[in-house]
């Protein structure tokens, strides 16, 4: 039996330890569910937690044989699920009022991988209401606080998942990335995450927020454990048009290597300590070989406006549905229009409607081809500058974000310093390129990230790139630990 | 009135005969108790996807290229927006400015036989919508509607003519031919009472010496309306209204507008001055759509007879035109007709008893060619025993009656009904006789030249007869004995 808490190991140890007996199933996630119950009523990660399904699952999986444990590359694993991706048996909220006591019919695919995987599924995590937002004070639910200072914000909108594994709740959560939602909070809260490349990981049972930019994508304490995770969710699905396989992966040589390091990502509005350890951690990688290459991606400054434009756009459309119909919650009205307008008036949330007027306005007639078409051709610029830059670079390292997390209620009325704060994430979103983020190291007591882009498709790729660098950094030491 | 010319253009939406819906593994087919066809796709859910129907393509395209349209080998999908109960997702995915097919044509034939081309803007895949069951008696004093699912989702196409008609009589040419066309294609059921086939007319009048363009021309539509005859109706009265209002100096209202089947007259749904924003942008979901143009080349050889090589072949073997047309239009008809006509040499014998006697009959009981209970084979049955003359026409007609009643076979009715015609002359000699021993007036008509009193004679042979006797005998034997008999008392 382990001298530290169940809680505090990574995924695949925890599996080991299950395989080869030495724990059980139940153990480990009752000592997450004690660790949940101790810590998440200050951290608010979950919205909620299946307390008595994750013991069940255990149990049935403490019969398994140690063949059967290890057939399955999660069983003995828990793992949290952010509660914009479908799950039978549990409520799915999106963060949002308007799916009232919605308990959605069908599991993601995800979901459906995670099981099949042996993985223990926790509970449902808290997030920006469908997904819109940096900050995850915008869900109409529950408050989640960073883990590293409960002041401040952990990010979003995966800021429940992240949160979560970084108080060691689970060591495992997914997330989904749309301009950096999963990349931003892992960043805030000093863990790994990563976007894949898009197709790579099926968007069935995803509520869609931008459907061109949407994808589910690991979140974890080491990059080990997001790849594990990675590995088990990706591929492609027959209920999902848009996903693939990894029949067309890409390799990248195994260095040394170019690292492209781009200006437009080191300019003005920087962080000092983001900027300090960022620099710190390119000199790492030039001392481990590799060369630095100072790149041009010259449509950078349009990114963010580009994305304002398409993903809102996408948006008004994909809410579409939550009329008061089918599920969900519904405002009675005298007539239909009346109904429709009282249930998403009182359904949806200031930034969501923010994003669904946007987005109808981007499409309406008369406007379409000034804002949603220019957005699309500059989109394909955008992607265009990642093309050429990896035709002269293997990777590409930039901070993840500007800064690092922020006081709560800092941007509640900066509806724009918000989104400009996504100006590093939300280009792979456009490009379709993975992303990853894993910690650069803690300034002033918070920690900062570390983005890594690479082309499409070189998704594991860019995980054996990374995981050559975090045994050079500083380990870190997860905040609310044992003693706290 | 005749200042106006009418410009009319046609939105044909047809239902695609898959065995699954557009986009999910849900059963289309019609009817079912309300949303039972359905699964979280077609009802909208949370995170749910499309994934295109492989086999709903292939039929697209089919009907595209009967259509005579060009196939795009790279299409997309877009989404068509508006918030309505029956629309679960409050979009429909559809194609806007990249369709499946276009450039396409059908040939009319009017009265004076002047073939014309129709051009088929056109054809675009999409999913359908479900419906609403209102609780009440009318849509107006409705306590509540309920919405049913089953249809959301089946695969439509849709059919869009250039504004090339100009009479309400040319929609129905147009639309009689269309669903000729796609009847001979296996696509849909063309059902318009069960809405597989719907037709929205835009209607419109073009003052004389008008040179801009159509689109700026006030456009009425009349929507789903459910018979083709109705839409000529519809286009009629529209033509007349709004001929009328122009004369008494008023404006037309660009609107949708239904059709009353009841008093014949359209009636106001909802103005379009403010139109309705769709919002189209493209499915972000669905890749674009790629067809090897290898494949919609095979896809074009494959195409069974169309109408106008039908049309040909058949007045090409001596049926009549008129014949024809009716053989034509009715794809169960012509079937039947070609398995008869394998059977059977005489083709106009074939064709004048199909159309006149058994179309009667099956009519008559609500039947078609395609479930009548006189099969092919029965009726070339039925034919030989009139061409071998064991049947006259009369008796066959008596027989053919028996085998709809019964489901026997010609042959068993014959015996059964001791039918078979009498062609021994001496059978028939004694009975011969007697008629002319009883008519002595008309035998003289007969003799002062009145051929019709002939006529009077065979008929009474034949009632005597039960119409067994071969009547060209009962005439030769008539002659013979007059001639014999009367005939020398004359001189």
């Amino acid at each position: 039996m382990a001298s530290k808490p169940l809680w505090t190991y990574e995924a695949h140890t925890l599996h080991d330890l299950f395989c080869e007996g030495a724990v059980s199933a139940e153990e480990i996630v009752t000592s997450h569910l004690a660790r949940i119950r101790a810590v998440d009523a200050s951290v608010g990660a979950f919205l909620y937690v299946d307390e008595a399904g994750a013991v069940a699952e255990a149990r049935r999986q403490d019969q398994w044989s140690a063949a059967e444990r290890r057939e399955r590359p999660l069983s003995g694993v828990p793992v949290a699920v952010k509660d914009n991706i479908v799950t039978q048996g549990m409520p799915t909220t999106a963060g949002s009022k308007i799916l009232g006591e919605f308990v959605s019919p069908y599991d993601a695919t995800v979901v459906v991988k995670l099981k099949q995987a042996g993985a223990v599924i926790i509970g449902k995590t808290n997030l920006d209401e469908f997904a819109m937002g940096s900050s995850t004070e915008h869900s109409a639910l529950a408050e989640t606080r960073n883990p590293w200072d409960l002041s401040r914000v952990p990010g979003g909108s995966s800021g429940g998942s992240a949160a979560a594994v970084a108080a060691q709740l689970v060591p495992l959560a997914l997330g989904s990335d749309t301009g950096g939602s999963i990349r931003q909070p892992s960043s805030y809260c000093g863990i790994v995450g990563m976007k894949p490349t898009y197709g790579r990981v099926s968007r069935y049972g995803l509520i869609a927020f931008a459907s061109s930019l949407d994808q589910i994508g690991p979140m974890a304490r080491s990059i080990r454990d997001a790849r594990l995770l990675y590995h088990v969710i990706q591929g492609a699905d027959r209920h999902d048009s848009t996903a693939l396989s990894s029949a067309g992966d890409r390799t990248v040589s195994g260095g040394p290597w170019r690292i492209g390091v781009p200006r437009e990502y080191f300019g003005e509005g920087m962080d000092a300590g983001v900027r300090r350890l960022t620099e710190a951690a390119l000199e790492r990688l030039r001392g481990m070989g590799h060369a630095l290459v100072e790149i041009s991606l010259p449509h950078t400054s349009y990114a963010i406006a580009t994305y304002y434009l398409i993903a809102p756009a996408e948006a008004s459309s994909n809410l579409s549905r939550f009329d008061g119909v089918r599920y969900g919650m519904r405002a009675e009205g005298r007539d239909l229009l009346t109904m429709y307008e009282k249930t998403r008036d009182e359904g949806f949330g200031a930034e969501v409607k923010r994003r669904i007027l946007l987005g109808t306005h981007a499409l309406s007639a008369g406007y379409y081809d000034a804002y949603y078409l220019t957005a699309q051709k500059v989109r394909t610029l955008i992607r265009q500058d990642f093309d050429k830059a990896f035709q002269e670079v293997d990777f590409i390292v930039t901070p993840t974000t500007p800064d690092v997390a922020f006081r709560r209620g800092e941007r509640d009325d900066d509806p724009i310093k918000m989104y400009l704060g996504d100006v590093y994430t939300v280009t792979a979103n456009l490009a379709g390129i993975p992303g990853l983020s894993m910690p650069a190291g803690v300034a002033d007591g918070l920690p900062v990230g570390l983005q890594w882009l690479a082309p499409g498709l070189a998704d594991t790729a860019l995980f054996d790139a990374a995981a050559t660098l975090e045994p050079q950094m500083e380990p870190m030491v997860w905040p609310m630990g044992v003693e706290a | 009135m005749s200042q106006y010319q009418v410009i009319i253009g046609l939105e044909v939406h047809v239902e695609l005969k898959t065995a699954t819906k557009l986009f999910c593994g849900c059963s289309a087919a019609f009817g079912g108790d309300p949303n039972t066809h359905t699964c979280p796709v077609c009802l909208g859910m949370p995170g749910v996807l499309p994934v295109i129907n492989q086999e709903a393509i292939r039929l697209a395209v089919r009907s595209a290229l009967a259509l005579n349209c060009t196939v795009r080998a790279v299409s997309k999908f877009d989404r068509k927006q508006y918030f309505y109960p029956d629309l679960p997702k409050a979009y429909q995915i559809s194609q806007y400015d990249q369709p499946l097919g276009e450039y396409g044509w059908v040939t009319i034939r009017g009265a004076d036989d002047a073939a014309k081309k129709i051009g088929v803007r056109r054809v675009h895949v999409e999913e359908d919508a479900g419906k609403l069951n209102h609780l009440g008696q009318r849509l107006g004093d409705a306590t509540g509607s309920l919405v049913d699912l089953n249809r959301a989702g089946v695969p439509l196409i849709e059919i869009v003519s250039e504004p090339d008609l100009r009479s309400a009589e040319e929609a129905r040419l147009y639309l009689t031919e269309l669903r000729a066309v796609l009847s001979y294609l296996d696509v849909s059921d063309l059902r318009m009472e069960e809405g597989s086939m719907r037709c929205d007319a835009n209607v419109s009048l073009r003052p004389e010496g008008f040179a801009g363009s159509l689109e700026d021309l006030p456009r009425v539509e009349i929507k789903n309306v459910n018979s083709i005859r109705n839409v000529q109706r519809g286009i009629e009265y529209e033509v007349i209204r709004q001929t009328e209002l122009l004369a008494a100096g008023e404006r037309i209202v660009k609107e949708t507008r239904g059709f009353d089947d009841a008093t014949g007259k359209t009636y106001s749904q909802r103005s379009k001055e403010e139109a309705n924003d769709y919002r189209y942008f493209p499915e972000p979901d669905l890749p674009p759509l790629v067809l090897d143009p290898q494949w919609i080349a095979d896809m074009k050889r494959g195409l069974p007879a169309l109408p106008d090589a039908i049309r040909a072949d058949l007045v090409g073997r001596g049926i009549p035109e008129k014949d024809a047309e009716v053989l034509v239009l009715d794809r169960e008809a012509y079937e039947y007709w070609r398995e008869a006509t394998a059977l059977f040499q005489d083709e106009r014998l074939v064709t004048n008893w199909m159309l006149s006697d058994l179309s009667r009959l099956i009519n008559a009981r609500g039947e078609s060619f395609a479930n009548s209970g006189v099969r092919p084979e029965g009726l070339v049955e039925l034919l030989g025993l009139i061409q071998a003359g064991t049947l006259s026409g009369r008796m066959a007609k008596e027989v053919l009656e028996a085998m709809f009643e019964s489901g026997q076979t010609a042959s068993q009715v014959v015996k059964d009904k001791g039918l078979s015609q009498i062609t021994d002359a001496g059978a028939i000699q004694s009975i011969v006789d007697q008629v002319l021993h009883d008519n002595p007036a008309v035998v003289q008509d007969f003799l002062s030249g009145k051929e019709k009193a002939l006529a009077f004679m065979v008929g009474q042979v034949m009632k005597q007869t039960r119409g067994q006797a071969k009547p060209d005998l009962v005439n030769q034997l008539l002659r013979d004995s007059i001639q014999k008999n009367y005939a020398a008392s004359q001189d």
